[in-house]
């Protein structure tokens, strides 16, 4: 099994998302400007600025040469996970429903929270309990997600701790297949019992496994 | 002979900052008057921020060596060894007075500019912390700053991927007009990846890369940050630079992909200002000379004249020199970060800094006048013969009782939670942070051969001003103690001192009080200064702010995993007091809400037996002995023992006896009758001093099995008080606070970020 980990400029997660993909699998760098995947398996979207987020967040990002293949790739049925900015920059290619809109206190916030998991059968939720609560900190000012419609739900916010305003507690979603997740929190940040937390390593463990169709 | 067209006057000169007496000096070593671009230069550099001319001496007191020091003061930040070849880089810089003048994009650059400084000795910035003075939240114009410099720290900080794992924030009507912003990075390096900022190698050519440059920030360092604000200010925000935190964040990146590829002789950042002081500090280091192109440099707008180019303080820029063979490679990766790359001088063996313009000589100036020639001016102190500060208004009604008082104290804004501030900036990226802001009283940070270190940042102006060399000790004392309590033994100290008007006597004797104490405390705790700031001329029309050195310390820890930890945890516990401690009420927060003055002088401090129940603690957290140990700080015993209950979520019930005991201790005979005067007011003298009084970083507020607590109890004074358990906080029979209204006091900072 291997990750590639996409590079913005302003990345800012990208890094810490590689090696918490490496206590499940392999994992490389997918630079922005390159189109190559090299054959990975699944991709993660990361979190951080891309490209200084001036316009809109995520908006400059999914115009990428690395971006036009990662479409590709989901479009034929990769598994591909999007981690706050990522998530942000999947919304603005059309690969997930909905926006991020700033957070309702207008600020940036960092927080540890528990999410709970409504979706088990995404390629991100396979290997988590039903209604399973993960604690896994949040850290985002763009993070209020804004549901166009019905959507597949994959995370909310537990325990009426919605940091952001999100509608109906959404702290991520799926696509109608399933293989492409994202979701404000930041699963790779709990990936280790001395830094607060393990439960985001089963969103990584899902997808293991997960042969590209 | 450079171009002599409309030479400056010496009213020039002065309008610079520079005095008449400084102008000829400059006339004199350049042998002929400076021109534009020459005046602009030296006035810059032979400023205060830049030249440390009221400081430098007094600096030279401080201890700087050590077994563990890689580098220390001189470089772009100093950097100790943490083992297994790695090196840990830190500093700490203020950007007081853009931030007094434009808060968030002050405080944003400040950040900025401390992450170059550590990128530029190669080190990969991991962490932030900051340290904040403002005038009182009651007024609007503090509540202000208050709210966009935390903005503008996180605005930057976050944008870069640097977590901000720890700081301090205070109120004081001293910094109602003269904020303090003092930023401090962190940086890891390998040991021999680290570079100088020494140019070297005749021939060699020197490249600015990064940012364009721009008018902003021109004169930052004279005009700003050199002299006292006043009520123009407004008009100086053009002095204040703005923070791209998208070009900081591909700067770092490829500054460190240069250095990793090994393509740099040597790195500089471009700081205050600018090309001005990055060219001959590169060139007085390396005993060379510098010639530089102005017309080679990439700019925002047209029609800049050289002198600006110069002097501007545009951030997001560095400058390194590099062998001619390698400057190919080094414009690619360059470009490859999207970042300008410009060759735009060489190094020469003139030992001049040649400033041109394509091919006309604009300024041809000895290095050596710029940078070693600056007059030194020695301070004449004198110990004010009448109180500086005006008392603080009281804010606690007479006759409080005890719970009255301790939920006054908590929802103080000096002590109320900083959960407000902290959740606006990311602590946890990079995966290091083993504790974060909330859970310790310093930030522990994990390092990759297995081990940690912690890092804290103290400085109680209050104390300061009470007494500059005792309270500045004082903050040594609880730097070292906040980082016992998470199990480290300190490495090294960097500090940002402060201060108002040096060239005032009185202010000059809080200046070289305060060194004196920062130096005899670093001796008696063996810490050696690795680097610092200074930060004069801090006063408005007001009056000088309250004397604030702030010191960020360093530390290691062998276990990560037994980080020691500040909240209660372990019902049945027990809770006890650890060290010499022995507190007062004068200069305490206690002191400050019921509208007392400063004393005249604090309590000596006797550092030895503090550093004996540091060294105590410290072993114990190590050893995993405790589950919790915390600095009696601000608001004394009962205030930090209701801090381990907010911390751990759980109550503690002390018994009335021992802390009686201590109030009899505290009784001096000469007291007697204050003592008893005030008794009629509610809280008895003698036990609002054993409840409340402070002693900064010589006690401790512990918790653990008995077994532990006698084991600790060997080493050092110990007073057992009770147990961990339940949802009160409570004191024999007298007291009994809830949780919850504990909390709700100390959630007192929560409306000033609606």
């Amino acid at each position: 099994m291997r990750f590639g980990v996409v590079r913005f400029p302003g990345s800012c997660d990208e890094v810490d998302a590689l090696e918490a993909c490496r206590r499940v699998g392999d994992a490389e760098i997918l630079w922005h400007a390159d189109p190559d995947l090299g054959g990975v398996d699944a991709v993660v979207v990361p979190g951080g600025f891309s490209y200084g987020d001036y316009l809109r967040v995520g908006a400059i990002a999914r115009f990428s040469p690395v971006m036009e293949s990662v479409i590709a790739f989901a479009r034929e049925g990769g598994p591909v996970l999007g981690i706050c900015n990522g998530f942000q920059v999947l919304c603005e290619a059309g690969l997930l429903p909905g926006a991020l809109l700033p957070n309702v206190g207008l600020r940036f916030l960092c927080r540890q929270l528990d999410i709970e998991v409504v979706d088990t059968d995404t390629a991100f939720t396979r290997a988590c309990a039903p209604a399973e609560a993960l604690s896994i900190p949040a850290k985002h000012q763009a993070g209020r997600y804004h549901a166009p419609g019905d959507v597949r739900v994959a995370f909310r916010y537990a325990h009426d701790g919605n940091p952001n305003g999100s509608s109906n507690d959404i702290a991520g979603v799926a696509n109608e297949a399933g293989n492409v997740v994202g979701l404000m929190p930041h699963p790779e940040h709990a990936v280790d019992e001395l830094t607060g937390s393990t439960d985001g390593l089963a969103l990584l463990r899902s997808a293991v496994g997960l042969a590209r169709a | 002979m450079p171009d002599a067209a409309a030479l400056p006057t010496v009213d020039d000169a002065v309008a610079l900052g520079l005095t008449r007496a400084e102008y000829a000096l400059i006339a004199e070593k350049l042998g002929r008057e400076p021109n534009e671009v020459e005046l602009a230069v030296f006035s810059l550099l032979w400023s205060e921020h830049c030249s440390y001319k009221h400081s430098r001496a007094l600096l030279r007191t401080l201890p700087t060596e050590g077994e563990r020091v890689v580098m220390g003061p001189g470089e772009n930040a100093g950097a100790v060894d943490v083992g297994d070849g790695w090196a840990v880089a830190f500093k700490v810089e203020s950007h007081n007075h853009p931030s007094a003048v434009e808060p968030f994009q002050g405080a944003a650059t400040g950040v900025g500019g401390i992450l170059r400084d550590v990128f530029a000795i190669g080190a990969r910035p991991i962490a932030v912390l900051d340290s904040l003075r403002f005038g009182e939240p009651t007024s609007a114009r503090s509540r202000f700053l208050l709210d966009r410099a935390v903005a503008g720290i996180g605005h930057y900080g976050n944008s870069v991927g640097v977590p901000t794992v720890g700081g301090e924030v205070f109120f004081e009507g001293s910094y109602e007009q003269n904020c303090l912003v003092n930023a401090m990075a962190l940086g890891l390096a390998r040991r021999e990846d680290m570079v100088r900022s020494a140019a070297a190698g005749v021939g060699n050519v020197v490249v600015l890369f990064g940012a364009s440059t721009g008018r902003d920030g021109i004169g930052g360092a004279s005009v700003l940050a050199s002299a006292e604000l006043g009520e123009a200010d407004e008009d100086k925000r053009p002095t204040v630079q703005v923070g791209d935190p998208f070009a900081g964040k591909k700067l770092l990146e490829c500054s460190l992909e240069l250095l990793d590829r090994g393509l740099l002789v040597s790195l500089q950042d471009l700081g205050a200002a600018g090309l001005t002081s990055s060219s001959a500090e590169m060139a007085s280091k390396g005993g060379v000379g510098v010639d530089l192109d102005v017309a080679r440099v990439p700019l925002r707008e047209e029609g800049m004249a050289p002198f600006e180019i110069m002097i501007s303080e545009s951030q997001e820029r560095m400058l390194c020199v590099v062998e001619p063979a390698r400057v190919d490679e080094v414009l690619a990766v360059c470009a490859k970060w999207e970042v300008h790359g410009s060759a735009i001088g060489s190094v020469t063996d003139t030992a001049r800094l040649r400033v041109l313009d394509g091919e006309r000589v604009v300024g041809d100036m000895p290095v050596v006048a710029l940078v070693d020639d600056c007059p030194l001016y020695e301070l004449r102190p004198q110990r004010p013969s009448g109180p500086l500060y005006r008392a603080p208004a009281g804010s606690l009604a007479a006759g409080a009782s005890v719970r009255e008082t301790l939920l006054a104290l908590l929802g103080s804004p000096n002590i109320a939670s900083r959960l407000p501030l902290y959740e606006q900036y990311d602590w946890l990226v990079q995966s290091r942070t083993v504790r974060r802001p909330g859970q310790a009283d310093a930030a522990v940070l994990a390092m990759p051969g297995g081990g940690a270190i912690a890092v804290a940042i103290d400085g109680s102006g209050r104390r300061v001003a009470a007494d500059p060399y005792t309270g500045t000790v004082e903050a040594v004392l609880e730097c070292a103690a906040n980082l016992a309590c998470v199990g480290a033994q300190p490495l090294g100290l960097t500090n940002c001192l402060n201060f108002a008007n040096p060239e005032k006597p009185h202010v000059a004797w809080q200046l070289s009080e305060s060194v004196r104490g920062l130096g005899d405390a670093c001796r008696a705790l063996a810490v050696p200064v690795v680097g610092g700031n200074v930060s004069l001329y801090n006063e408005g029309a007001e009056g000088p702010i309250y004397p604030t050195p702030v010191v960020g310390m360093v530390g290691e820890l062998p276990d990560p995993a037994r980080a020691g930890r500040s909240g209660f945890a372990r019902e049945g516990d027990v809770v006890a007091l650890v060290g010499p401690f022995a507190p007062v009420l004068e200069a305490g927060e206690l002191a400050k809400l019921r509208g007392d003055a400063l004393p005249v002088a604090l309590p000596e401090v006797d550092v030895r037996p503090a550093r004996t129940t540091q060294a105590a603690v410290r072993d114990a957290v190590r050893a995993g002995d405790l589950c919790s140990a915390h600095d009696i700080a601000e608001g004394g015993r009962l205030v930090a023992v209701a801090e381990s209950c907010l911390a751990g979520a759980t109550g503690a019930r002390l018994a009335a006896r021992p802390l009686a005991a201590l109030a009899t201790a505290l009784t001096p005979r000469g007291r007697a009758g204050r003592a008893a005067s005030r008794a009629q007011d509610g809280v008895p003298e003698p036990l609002a001093a054993a409840l409340f009084g402070e002693a900064p970083g010589t006690g401790f507020v512990v918790s653990g099995s008995q077994e532990a607590l006698d084991r600790l109890g060997a080493r050092t004074p110990v007073v057992e008080l009770g147990t961990v358990g339940g949802d009160v906080l409570a004191v024999g029979d007298d007291l009994s606070v809830a949780l919850g209204e504990l909390a709700e006091a100390h959630a007192a900072l929560g409306p000033l970020f609606p």
